[in-house]
């Protein structure tokens, strides 16, 4: 059985997803980018490959996407993200219409068709207020693990107004209200809804159809999708998955170029 | 390009010719401000050349000068220089460029830019007004500001003929007597009518050939780039309007283009998508924001650009010269109205191109220097697209100023753009 990659190179994380002839996902893997964003690509795979025991011969296409796709040396094509994470979105949640993918340094709002393919998207431009790296900031001014923001948030009464709009100035605004005796979760509470608020206005410029299916490294975080649903008040598909999604759609792109190649010539378009 | 095919050097012989008829211009400037020779500023959108050259007086288009800087990639010494002299980084590159230039002795790329006699502006930007009294501050030069009735509401205008209409031209051409005067004043030339309608003439010529130029862009494939080709077309239009060495370039234009078009030689190897650019162009990464488009095989049949850059000479408006001042206020009015529609109302104006050119997509490219022509282009393409499921892409940089252009950043989105493009397109080949 043929298998298809697709390697999502993010500015934080390099996630790859295997999936096999039915579009399953039979192995991932995750891990830091770092400097070497090639041999981040490559071990991100090869790790995978050791996940879903499968050898290199057995993986048919890869397809390189993220900010990195083109330093994934060893993929066969390149698919940016925003076609990736919506695809995957798509695949997992397939009536989704709108996605937002929040990552490391990009927020991303797409509009997508019953097809899943992009109407139209809208990213943030030259300033990371509004992502994940914003969540980095108060983790680091609160010295609290990434992983436990969204929880401690959750327990928040009263939560302050964050007003900065820049990521480094964050963690000063942080700094202050502590200096003001205010409770560490209701300072977090803060930080999600202020970027929850900047997402939002995002997904107000490519028009918020139902679904939404939230992806992203972020969407693990509950304090976000908590602050996400209460200021949509819409539910939002979040899956387990969804820090896999680009990868996840770029392996599906792969897993497109296998089954059009191998259809008769006739048939072809109609599969692609 | 095989011999056969291009006899006589025709196909870029545009190119070629702009680029040397654009350097004799500032060959022209650079001789001017060394000897001293009086010369007058002026703008693209209503820049009164046919006035103003009755009077001899070198035409300096600061405008022109900023964006070259640019494509020269000095503009951030230019802009750097300005700001250390207190101009805030917020304020138009152009502008910005240009007191670094007045700064700097008149010193530029293209050779030295003379200092100016007299400044000749219209209201079509707000900028202009303020920049204009930069010059009136250093050099003590007479500004005189046109002011142009423009649309009052989008959809609706007066047309010749109409009473409205006609109190506006009357209005329009008060000015330009005054304007007129003024030069006489200033220089102690007689306004020669002879001469007047001479050069209305070659403007006329100018016109007629570049309105069938930007409409032979409907054959299949396209005959030149709206955003490369024709921002050479653009610098010679505005430069050298009025002269006849302008007028023959640009019916050897329409010559080339026909050629082109008679013979299906496009731009690209294979033309895949055909676009509308929608805003002035990325300058500092110039010949690069095209390639973004170009290697997927996307090329820019038409432009606002080409329509408000060239003062609305787009219309192909032919000055009646048994009435010349009449016709002259008459064609100054109707084009740099359009010209500020290009800018503010441009949505009914892309409806008809994208129908007649037969457009796959519109590319916004708001700038962070221009607030003028970039407020107001969100609004536009969601108008857009609630008119027609047209794909359209917006994408946000800077004429001037690299510190605010990600190639990076554009080029991902650009990539997803066209990615969304050849989706439909399959999806579409499918359905037919």
């Amino acid at each position: 059985m043929a298998h298809a990659a697709g390697v999502d190179v993010g500015s934080t994380q390099t996630k790859a997803v295997i999936v096999n002839e039915s579009g399953l996902i039979v192995s991932r893997s995750l891990i830091d980018t770092g400097a070497n964003v090639v041999k981040a690509a490559e071990n991100a795979y090869q790790v995978c490959l050791l996940n879903g025991n499968l050898r290199e011969e057995e993986v048919e296409y890869i397809v390189g996407t993220g900010y990195g796709r083109y330093r994934v040396t060893f993929g066969n094509t390149q698919i940016t993200e925003i076609s990736c994470h919506a695809r995957g979105a798509a695949n997992m949640f397939p009536k989704t219409r709108t996605v937002l993918d929040m990552g490391g340094q990009d927020t991303k709002a797409i509009r997508i068709n019953p097809n899943g393919e992009v109407l139209d998207f809208c990213m943030n431009d030259k300033c990371a207020a509004g992502t994940g790296r914003f969540l980095g900031a108060a983790s680091a001014a609160l010295e609290i693990p990434l992983d436990e923001l969204g929880p401690t948030a959750l327990k928040a009464e009263k939560p302050v107004r964050i007003s900065t709009t820049c990521t480094v100035f964050a963690e000063s605004e942080v700094l202050s209200w502590l200096g003001k005796g205010k409770k560490i979760e209701d300072i977090l509470l803060g930080v999600h809804q202020s970027i929850a608020s900047r997402s939002i206005g995002l997904l107000r410029r490519v028009g918020i159809e139902e679904q939404i299916t939230f992806t992203g490294g972020v969407a693990k975080n509950v304090g976000m999708v908590a602050a996400l649903e209460q200021n949509l008040g819409l539910s939002l598909n979040v899956s387990e998955e969804s820090h896999f999604m680009g990868a996840l759609g770029a392996a599906l792109f792969a897993l497109d170029h296998i089954l059009t190649s191998r259809a008769p010539i006739g048939a072809r378009e109609e599969l692609a | 390009m095989k011999e056969a095919q291009n006899p006589d050097g025709i196909v870029g012989r545009g190119n070629r010719e702009g680029a040397d008829l654009f350097r004799m211009w500032f060959d022209q400037l650079d001789e001017a401000a060394k000897k001293g020779v009086p010369s007058a500023y002026v703008f693209v959108m209503g820049s009164l050349a046919e006035i103003l050259r009755v009077f001899n007086l070198p035409l300096v288009f600061p405008e022109i000068n900023s964006l070259q800087t640019a494509v020269r990639r000095v503009a951030h010494e230019y802009l750097g220089q300005a700001e250390d002299y207190g101009y805030s980084p917020d304020i138009c590159g152009y502008v910005k460029a240009d007191v670094a230039l007045q700064i700097k002795g008149g010193v530029h790329p293209m050779g030295m830019i003379p200092k100016p006699t007299l400044a000749v502006l219209t209201n079509a930007c707000n900028t202009y007004i303020k920049w204009a009294e930069i010059w009136e501050r250093m050099y003590h030069a007479p500004v005189f500001t046109i002011d142009i009735p423009g649309t009052r509401q989008a959809g609706r205008k007066s047309h010749p003929g109409e009473s409205d209409f006609e109190r506006d031209r009357r209005y329009v051409q008060a000015q330009l007597n005054e304007l007129i005067a003024l030069c006489q004043q200033l220089t102690g030339l007689k306004f020669d009518l002879d001469r007047f309608r001479e050069i209305l003439a070659y403007t006329n010529r100018m016109n007629r050939a570049w309105k069938q130029i930007i409409e032979l862009n409907r054959n299949h494939p396209s005959v030149f780039n709206a955003l490369t080709d024709g921002t050479i077309y653009l610098g010679v239009s505005n430069g050298l309007r009025g002269v006849p060495e302008a007028s023959q370039y640009f019916e050897n234009l329409l010559a080339e283009m026909e050629y082109k078009a008679a013979r299906g030689i496009g731009t690209l190897v294979e033309e895949k998508y055909r676009l509308v650019f929608v805003g002035v162009p990325c300058y500092p990464i110039f010949r690069r924001f095209n390639e973004l488009f170009t290697e997927w095989g996307g090329t820019f049949v038409n432009s606002t650009y080409l329509w408000f850059a060239s003062g609305g000479a787009n219309r192909g408006y032919e000055y009646d010269l048994s009435r010349p001042l009449e016709s002259l206020a008459e064609g100054l009015l109707l084009s740099v109205r359009d010209a500020m529609d290009s800018m503010f109302h441009q949505n009914l104006a892309l409806q008809e191109i994208i129908a007649e050119f037969d457009v796959d997509g519109v590319v916004f490219h708001p700038i962070k220097s221009c607030r003028t022509v970039s407020t107001g282009l969100a609004d536009g393409r969601r108008a857009l697209m609630e008119w027609r499921d047209i794909p359209s892409l917006f994408i946000e940089s800077d004429m001037m100023d690299r510190r605010v252009v990600s190639e990076a950043q554009m080029k991902n989105r650009i990539d997803a753009f066209f990615e969304g493009l050849a989706s439909r397109k399959q999806r579409a080949a499918l359905l037919a």
